[in-house]
């Protein structure tokens, strides 16, 4: 039998791709699969695939001694609470860079892309301290602070907002709208595919962060999923089944969501690096 | 007027927070740096000195700074261009027309991106195990030698970089694809009919049209890579011997484990020239090889 | 689609969410009314135990009531210091002893003196002298010792024995004769002691033996180039110059327990919690061809490092007399002979010693003996980063074959240049000290 061309090189690019994907997939399947394992059993070799007798003696034991439920929570909380921060302060501001006439704004917006090359962490040490004179240091607030307004946001929004058509503002604000009433009936609504794309950029930004939250909690009742987890993977190194539930716990839910919001996120991915 | 008013009360909660939570912290930490800000000041403001340039100088003449540098730009220098290298490839092979099941491959390959750091660098640390490890297991079922990845200080920064190409090449991926779909296809078609084969319709349409793309990627990913910390901090702790520590672990830990504010500051600062000067490199060369062809 | 719910709705969704969990915050931290509730923060396993031995705490005192969190010991200085920063400490912490300069330089730490003084339960005297010491700073007593940590030699006797030696080694010479008969016996690929890299401890109990102190000039600076401390350092080099022991840390030997039971070394330089592990994790048939022996010194049985916790009670602390209570409770003898049965945690009291458990177990004698041969590190608030350093300089000296003059003068260098601050402190306060 013989193959066109096309078909020859579509079928060896299935295949490439197959084989990078179970490379993307397999350490994801692996977590699963040793999570419902007995503890002890991923520790032989050669390495088991499957579990032999599925369990869930590992969730058991990580809702009842390790309390993982309470830091689920927290992490929900402080990544819910950032989003709608997030979502309230960036989108105004977008909308206002992208269609409102104000002074100074075009100054104010290049230096605010001028922040962009700066890496967060230097920020950190004297944030750290200012949080520390206002109280806020082992506080979520503290936690999702740096989260409420940013830079790559407010961009987000205004690359989509000057797709709104001006005329229609315009026309609004001829026959006496407010300002506010503008943006809730006109604005807002135009703008619900980016505010899901910003909405799912903060939470998975959020529920994914590490060295700021590290830094901030010291209550361990407070800690969101990933400094729990580091936490956890130090005091239980031997323990790589119950290592792994816990894994599956964090992961998840922003895969989940991920895969419900895929649309959105990419997009804001490439609205995002488009213009660096 | 009122419409100047109306848009500042939009726009300004958004810029009042950059300011005061971005701004000023960065302005201050230039500051801080310029001092002794340690476990003593912590105790007492009155116990702070200024210091003028000392941190700086006396990291620059610490070979552990050094050290830590090292490991960053090798980090960089081999693990971004090889993320990139899968990137590109992994987009190149979406991109191929004739493909299967491409929207469910373009998921299941950025998946590894969005997933929590802190988790799957747990899952890697036990498959890199020496001994349990999948990865040695499929080594010496081939025929390799084990290989001791995170113990060995040989082979611990490798492992990372193994690990970081794994969690990131899908983000990259997703931006060459849509570079690539930008590319006419009527370009192609032109190539082919001059004689071009794969290699130089590579070498000839598609590496040119992706030139601004790829330089937009390099950039993101050397920025990104520049601040490696919670991959060593979950799976070596920087060790061994010192092999993957990396200048953000260093401000960690001389910041929040040793309290030594002013010289953590100065560390930030340097990592963010230094990116900066990586950056204006990469523009450079970019700006070069325009040049020339 | 889901997202046809229009904008205005789902921005008045979130509010409400918002204010949920906002009130949910804040009704977290009622409390009942009347009784004393006393954080406490633990690091590592005693975080597992201590809850045990609480419950009953809490039946004698009903008044108070204990909220014990479990810190991993990895990241608990870290945790304590942000703490401190952030107004988030506890009323009661297990502490290292050695890192109780460093909370007292910052001011954090009560001073117990008054409150031992007062006390029928706490009795200095019954204390090993060289624990307590770890406690004292400038006469104020900072921490009650609540257990000990001290390092010494595990050995197996069968090899030993075989190998011509009757007793384990009391010298630095019989040490050194035994190592290297051990290593001829174990042959090519095995080793005689296994001092883990990983581990600062080792090269600190050596030095503490030396009658030239660690620091000199009252901590001002690195003394590592003195005759006795370069001669600690040759000495700990050399078990790796000359192949007695693995140039390798703990987590790269996959499996001490396993290392040890196959003979791949017969000295190991560890500590108590490791009677507890040798036991549960060694086969059967090893149990009765190991022993614990005290430290060889340079000429006759040494001294090792005064390691452990203590508690202390933090400044900050609205509930010092209750926080006290709990200390006080910890302390009493029959309590710590409990808590030596639950964790292997060694008490720091003599009298502690005297119940059964403890005095009628052979593997421990050696630990008592060691225990009137302790000394506290330098008690610097710079302390656990000179530690850090000795750690780092001397794996790299291990790695890279230096002499014991370069280590220490590299270890001079940069301990000089950490008590910088102290040396400009100590000059503006004028303190002799």
């Amino acid at each position: 039998m013989r193959f066109s061309a096309p078909t020859r090189t579509g079928a060896a690019a299935t295949i490439g791709l197959f084989t990078i994907a179970v490379i993307a997939l397999f350490p994801l399947f692996w977590m699963l699969s040793v999570s419902l394992m007995l503890p002890g059993e991923a520790s032989n070799f050669p390495p088991p695939l499957l579990p032999k007798y599925p369990t869930l003696t590992n969730y058991r034991a990580l809702f009842e001694q390790a309390h993982i439920g309470r830091y689920f929570i927290n992490s929900l909380i402080v990544s819910s609470f950032a989003t709608v921060l997030s979502l309230s302060f960036n989108v105004t501001a977008g909308y206002a860079f992208a269609k409102l006439d104000f002074k100074g704004r075009d100054l104010v917006f290049r230096l605010m892309l001028a922040t962009l090359v700066i890496p967060a962490q230097v920020a950190m040490i004297p944030l750290f301290l200012m949080l520390k004179t206002i109280g806020l240091v082992n506080t979520w607030i503290g936690v999702l602070i740096p989260f409420a307004a940013g830079t790559f946001g407010i961009f987000l929004v205004r690359q989509y907002a000057l797709s709104i058509p001006t005329e229609m503002i315009e026309a609004a604000r001829m026959e006496g709208a407010s300002e506010l009433r503008i943006f809730r009936s006109i604005v807002l609504p135009s703008l619900t595919p980016v505010l899901v794309t910003l909405g799912t950029f903060t939470f998975l930004a959020v529920w994914n962060d590490f060295f700021w939250p590290l830094i901030v909690l010291t209550d361990e009742h407070k800690y969101t999923l990933p400094v729990a987890l580091a936490a956890l993977s130090r005091q239980h190194v031997q323990d790589v089944e119950l290592m792994m539930a816990s894994a599956v716990v964090t992961i998840a839910p922003v895969l989940v969501l991920f895969i419900a919001l895929q649309r959105f996120y990419i997009r804001g991915l490439l609205i995002g690096s488009v213009k660096g | 007027m009122r419409h100047s008013l109306a848009a500042w009360a939009f726009a300004g909660p958004g810029v009042a927070i950059i300011a005061v939570f971005f701004v000023l912290p960065v302005a201050a930490a230039f500051a801080v740096s310029l001092t002794d800000f340690d476990i003593y000041a912590l105790a007492d403001l009155k116990n702070l000195r200024f210091v003028g340039l000392r941190n700086y100088i006396e990291l620059v003449q610490a070979p552990l700074f050094w050290r830590a540098l090292a490991n960053t730009l090798y980090f960089v220098a081999i693990g971004g261009p090889l993320s990139i290298a899968a990137s590109l490839g992994a987009a190149l092979l979406l991109n191929t027309q004739a493909a299967r099941f491409k929207a469910f491959f373009r998921t299941a390959l950025f998946a590894p991106v969005i997933t929590t750091l802190v988790a799957v660098a747990v899952i890697w640390r036990y498959l890199l195990h020496t001994r349990y490890g999948m990865v040695n297991f499929s080594l010496t079922s081939l025929g390799f030698p084990q290989v001791d990845w995170l113990g060995d200080p040989h082979f611990s920064m490798p492992a990372i970089i193994l690990f970081a190409t794994w969690k990131n090449f899908g983000y990259n991926m997703i931006i060459l694809l849509a570079g690539l779909q930008a590319i006419p296809k009527e370009l192609y078609e032109a190539a082919r009919i001059d004689g071009a084969g794969n290699f130089r319709q590579f070498a000839h349409v598609t590496l040119p049209g992706l030139a601004p793309t790829l330089f937009l990627v390099g950039i993101l990913t050397m920025a990104g890579y520049f601040q490696l910390f919670a991959e060593p901090y979950v799976m070596t702790q920087g060790g061994p011997v010192q092999s993957t520590l990396s200048v953000l672990y260093l401000m960690y830990e001389q910041a929040f484990k040793w309290w030594s504010l002013g010289s953590a500051s100065a560390i930030a600062f340097i990592l963010f020239l230094f990116m900066l000067a990586v950056a204006s490199l990469q523009l450079l060369v970019t700006r070069r090889m325009g040049g020339a062809t | 689609m889901i997202f046809a719910l229009t904008t205005a709705v789902w921005f008045r969704r979130l509010s409400v969410a918002i204010i949920i969990s906002a009130s949910m915050l804040v009704s977290c931290s009622q409390k009942e009314p009347g009784v004393v509730e006393v954080e406490f923060w633990t690091m590592g396993r005693e975080g597992e135990i201590v809850p045990i031995i609480i419950e009953e705490f809490e039946a004698e005192n009903p008044g108070i009531h204990v909220k014990v969190q479990q810190i991993p010991w990895d990241g608990a200085h870290e945790k304590l210091l942000t703490a401190f920063v952030g107004g988030a400490l506890p009323d009661v912490a297990q502490l290292g002893n050695t890192w109780i300069a460093e909370l007292d330089a910052l001011g954090a730490l009560s001073d117990l003196s008054s409150a031992v003084h007062n006390s029928v339960t706490i009795d200095k005297a019954d204390y090993f002298p060289g624990i307590w010491a770890t406690n004292v700073l400038d006469d104020a007593v900072l921490g009650i010792p609540w257990y000990v940590d001290t390092r010494l030699l595990f050995y197996r006797s069968d090899i030993l024995e075989d190998a011509g030696f009757e007793h384990p080694p009391r010298d630095w010479a019989q040490w050194r004769a035994a190592a290297e008969a051990l290593k001829e016996r174990a042959g090519p690929g095995n080793f005689a002691a296994f001092i883990p890299l990983n581990e600062f401890e080792p090269q600190v109990m050596l030095a503490l033996q030396q009658k030239d102190p660690i620091l000199r000039e009252g901590g001002r600076y690195g003394n590592f180039s003195s005759a006795g401390q370069r001669q600690a350092i040759d000495f700990y080099l050399s078990f790796f110059r000359d192949g007695l022991a693995p140039p390798v840390s703990e987590s790269e030997l996959a499996n001490v327990w396993n290392e040890f039971a196959r003979g791949y070394f017969s000295f190991y330089i560890s500590g108590p919690w490791n009677i507890e592990e040798f036991r549960r994790r060694l086969p059967i048939e090893i149990q009765d061809n190991w022993m614990t022996a005290p430290l060889p010194g340079p000429d006759g049985p040494g001294v090792s490092i005064a390691g452990g916790s203590s508690l202390v009670v933090f400044k900050q602390s609205r509930k010092r007399d209750a926080a006290f209570k709990l200390i006080a409770f910890l302390s009493r003898p029959d309590i710590q002979a409990r808590f030596y049965a639950l964790s292997g945690n060694l008490p720091p009291r003599r009298s502690s010693w005297d119940k059964p458990h403890l005095a009628d177990d052979p593997k421990v004698d050696a630990f008592r003996d060691q225990l009137e041969r302790v000394l506290p590190a330098p008690q610097v608030p710079e302390w656990e980063r000179i530690a850090q350093e000795l750690r780092i300089v001397t794996e790299r000296a291990v790695h890279e074959d230096w002499s014991a003059e370069r280590t220490a003068s590299e270890l001079d260098r940069r301990v000089d240049a950490i008590l910088e601050k102290r040396r400009f402190m100590l000059m503006r306060s004028g303190s002799g000290l």
